[in-house]
């Protein structure tokens, strides 16, 4: 069975749409950056210190009265959220960010409220959490390290084993990634914990090896293809690869799918950063990446993108394979002029012609 | 070829053996039934999952230096007073400082040596009668660092009488300690031992001096600070007010009674050699306690000279029980209030694992309930078995039989990743649960490109064992890019997350490892035993 067979898709030309689209979902994800470090953005109370506490209760709580029960106490200002708890018991999570009161001591002063309030349905604390607001800032130091070393691992090991052009492309694709992740938890304004900076940090490199699949191919047909221009070559590479692309994104999607709906309340929120990174990562690898390699200004060629590719013009019919050499007769000795060593500035044609018979067709691998 | 595949298979079936075996201790029903000499351990489940306390204290070393400082005041006055050099006072001005007034300026020389006797102190300035003295540099760090040091130390010593199993006591960089146990049925109890500085002090209270107006004979919990600021001005500089804590026997209400107390520590908690639970002749729990030689001695002499007086017995700044002192008395000592059994019992625990040398904040307290560590262990599984399910049913429909193998393979990767982390006591937590999961999505993707590849050989034509080897060989490569590119972000979670995250990263890092082996090896060798049996015209792929 087979999803894609051979597709033409002229995935370079629609770059300049899909740069609108990415320019989108990064402006969302800077916004998201800059109300982190303004402190404005919706972060966990590991990285804001606070208290939470689980809670269940024999008996089904009115989310109103629980709120006024807070309220009283000194607490308004606390999230609340009802969750589904075994059987018949009911589980009610409070989360308190802001707060004169120490935080060792805010778990205790919840369960005083409620008891208060409910002398007749006692909570039972099942499982809390309170962090100081040092501990807080030194994670959110720690995340942010954790990102920046990602990220230069990231360019150097790409860069070693492509080129440095390559390196870039990927790093620019990994950082869309990231933005994007992180722009829509912003506008759905959900929490942004230690788990979802982990979620952020596993998509990258995952999406990592998708555009890795895409730049391998991309290699391999650089060495191979020699006389056509960089964006064919990217074209054509891209659609080569794209079924394997989708198929392995696919395979990881359906794990964060199962651990999505099944996973439970703790992981919610990392599988869903998973499952959008995963399909924005597949996105980036084919309209980010690939187009920025073309796009990344520069008429230098390196070790793989050789100067006279660059310059190529793009041919206008994909499917078409490129026009063999015409065979032209030999000119008798004594009039032929010595070949020039110096490369020609476009490259290819001071080389001389390769032998008899014109090129092989670049659709045979050896 | 045909030697080298069978030294492959000799190799795989080996390591599916070693998988087997270490992985066999974590499932709890086959656990108990295993021989003696069965090699590895069960997985170490983190505390996410089997639930239990996480905490982190944050020492404060400042005030073990204030007191220590406080303690030296007083001993110079002591040494000064019985070399007869007339000293006014020695009281301690900071945390380091400690100044003298001397009665004759002409004592200034002699006070000094005995100060720098001490070998502790050193001359900070000396002008007329007042001396300064400091406490040494290197005299005030040690101190710094024994006070975490030995507070990991009575904390080990308070937690062992709790009776957790395997629990984590370590210091963290310099100033923090981190506590973890495991399992633990009590977290309120715990905190409350693990929290008490437990400092014991014996002060006179001073019935001498008349306030006006009088001190209330008691008040309600929650007012003590407007007491205390009430009475600010007018208490006299060598005296403080404490609270003692009161319980109406009938009706139950508490309530705190303040006391004028000398500020002056008599004695200490250090010189305790024992403290047990008794009960008295009315049937109430007390705890009783001894000093050793040094404590006795002083002990006797402070109850012999303030007869008559009350002796305030203060732990940790409120004032457990303040008895008359009726006679002198030596080594053994009683100190009844209103407690439960279980109040006494927890005291005499902190009494005799000792005081801590400075108090403790604490700063992160994480408790998972045994509710959610039981849910967090069922949706695991849930998500583990949904998700495996979803991607063996999906290779098997996409490359048929080439699928199927694959499939094994993932089977293997995961039972070597149990195993491995059961063998290397690596923790697992609900994260690494997700790593593992993770590790299925992703690992099943070398196998994809592999396949891929061989679909792509075979479109051109080529023979079904040309076909395969070309597409191992060629998506070598893109296979191990690609898993480094995983690694790399990987061993970066692990460097710098906490221990949730870092049983992600040990799992999803091991995972992608042993799917180096299980996907390239493990698949190979099966297809080429199946190339080598038979010769097939067409694969099933």
């Amino acid at each position: 069975m087979e999803i894609l067979k051979k597709t033409n898709i002229d995935f370079m030309g629609k770059r300049n749409y899909a740069f609108a689209a990415s320019a989108v979902l990064c402006l969302f994800g800077i916004i998201c950056v800059v109300m982190m470090a303004t402190g404005k953005a919706n972060m966990g109370i590991d990285f804001a210190g606070g208290a939470s506490a689980d809670m269940i209760f024999a008996k089904p709580l009115n989310m109103a009265d629980a709120r006024g029960a807070l309220d009283k106490a000194g607490f308004g200002d606390a999230e609340i959220q009802a969750l589904s708890g075994e059987g018949s018991k009911f589980k009610l999570l409070v989360r308190v960010k802001k707060t004169n009161v120490p935080t060792e001591q805010v778990v205790g002063k919840l369960k005083e409220a409620f008891d208060k309030s409910f002398p007749d349905n006692p909570a039972v604390i099942d499982s809390s959490s309170a962090i100081g607001p040092t501990v807080g800032k030194a994670l959110q130091k720690d995340a942010l390290w954790a990102i920046i070393i990602s990220f230069i691992g990231i360019i150097v090991y790409i860069a070693i084993r492509f080129e440095f052009r390559f390196g870039i492309a990927a790093t620019i694709a990994t950082f869309h990634d990231v933005l994007a992740v992180l722009g829509v938890f912003m506008l759905l304004h959900k929490e942004i914990t230690l788990l979802v900076v982990t979620a952020v940090l596993t998509l990258a490199g995952y999406s990592l090896t998708d555009t890795v699949v895409v730049f391998d191919r991309i290699r391999e047909n650089l060495k191979l293809r020699q006389k056509d221009g960089l964006l064919d070559i990217i074209n054509s590479s891209i659609n080569e690869v794209l079924s394997r692309t989708i198929v392995t994104s696919m395979t990881a999607f359906l794990t964060v799918l199962a651990l999505f709906f099944f996973g439970g309340e703790v992981l919610h929120d990392f599988a869903f950063a998973m499952i959008f990174g995963i399909i924005v990562g597949t996105y980036s690898s084919i309209f980010v990446a690939s187009p920025v390699l073309y796009v990344w200004k520069g008429t230098k060629g390196g070790r793989l993108i050789k100067a006279a590719m660059l310059t190529k013009q793009p041919v206008k019919d994909l499917s078409a394979k490129p026009a063999p050499v015409s065979v032209k007769p030999v000119q008798p000795a004594p009039e032929a002029k010595p070949v020039a060593v110096a490369p020609a500035p476009d490259g290819g044609a001071g080389k001389g012609k390769k032998g008899k018979g014109g090129r092989k067709k670049s659709g045979a691998r050896a | 070829m045909k030697k080298s595949l069978i030294w492959r298979s000799i190799l795989i079936s080996a390591v599916m053996v070693l998988a087997i075996v270490l992985f066999l201790p974590s499932l709890p029903e086959v656990r108990s039934s295993l021989p003696k000499w069965w090699p590895g351990n069960k997985i170490n489940l983190g505390l996410d999952l089997q639930g239990g306390m996480h905490l982190v204290y944050q020492v404060q070393t400042e005030k073990a230096l204030e007191s220590f400082t406080a303690r030296t005041a007083i001993n110079l006055k002591n040494t000064a007073a019985d070399k007869k050099i007339n000293v006014v006072d020695v009281k301690p001005i900071s945390a380091t400082e400690i100044e003298a007034t001397l009665a004759n300026a002409t004592d200034t020389n002699g006070f000094l040596t005995i100060a720098s006797d001490t070998g502790v102190l050193e001359r900070k300035s000396s002008e007329g009668t007042k001396v300064v003295l400091a406490v040494k540099n290197k005299e005030a760090e040690r101190i710094k660092t024994n006070s975490v040091t030995q507070g990991v130390e009575t904390i080990r010593n308070r937690i062992d009488q709790l009776g957790v199993a395997e629990p984590v006591i370590l210091q963290q960089g310099t100033e923090e300690i981190l506590v973890q146990l495991p399992g633990i049925k009590d977290p309120q109890r715990a905190l409350n031992i693990i929290g008490k500085t437990a400092l014991l002090e014996f002060k006179i209270v001073d019935e001498a001096t008349q306030l006006t107006p009088p001190l209330p004979g008691n008040v309600q919990p929650g007012e003590e600070e407007k007491i205390l600021a009430a009475y600010k001005d007018k208490v006299p500089a060598d005296d403080e007010i404490l609270f003692e804590k009161e319980v109406d026997r009938e009706t139950g209400a508490v309530s705190r009674r303040p006391y004028l107390v000398k500020k002056e520590v008599r004695l200490t908690g250090e010189y305790l050699t024992e403290a047990r639970v008794s009960i008295d002749q009315r049937g109430r729990p007390e705890v009783s306690f001894k000093f050793d030689t040094n404590g006795a001695k002083i002990f006797d002499q402070v109850t012999g000279s303030n007869i008559g007086k009350r002796l305030a017995i203060v732990l940790d700044g409120n004032i457990y029980s303040a008895p008359t002192i009726q006679s002198r008395i030596g080594a053994d000592g009683v100190i009844t209030g209103n407690y439960s059994e279980e109040e006494a019992k927890d005291l005499a625990i902190v009494l005799r694992a000792g005081a801590l040398p400075a108090p403790l904040k604490p700063i992160q307290n994480l408790t998972v309930g045994p509710t959610l560590g039981n849910d967090s262990i069922s949706a695991g599984q849930k998500a583990i078995v949904l998700g495996a399910l979803l991607v063996i049913v999906f290779m098997a429909v996409y490359y048929k039989m080439s699928g199927i193998i694959a499939d094994f393979a993932i089977g293997l990767n995961i039972v070597l990743l149990i195993g491995a982390l059961a063998a290397l006591s690596a923790t697992l937590t609900l994260p690494g649960l997700a790593g593992i999961l993770l590790t299925i999505g992703m690992g099943v993707d070398s196998n994809v490109l592999i396949f891929e590849r061989i679909r792509e050989e075979l479109r051109l034509g080529k023979s079904v064992r040309a076909a395969i080897d070309g597409g191992y060989g060629k998506a070598f490569t893109t296979v191990f890019d690609s898993h480094v590119t995983t690694l790399i972000t990987a061993a970066v979670l692990f460097q710098f997350g906490t221990g949730p995250i870092k049983g992600f990263a040990v799992s999803l890092s091991l995972g992608i490892m042993i799917n180096l082996f299980t996907a390239l090896v493990g698949t190979k060798v099966v297809f080429d035993f199946i190339t080598s049996k038979w010769k097939l015209e067409k694969l099933s792929i």
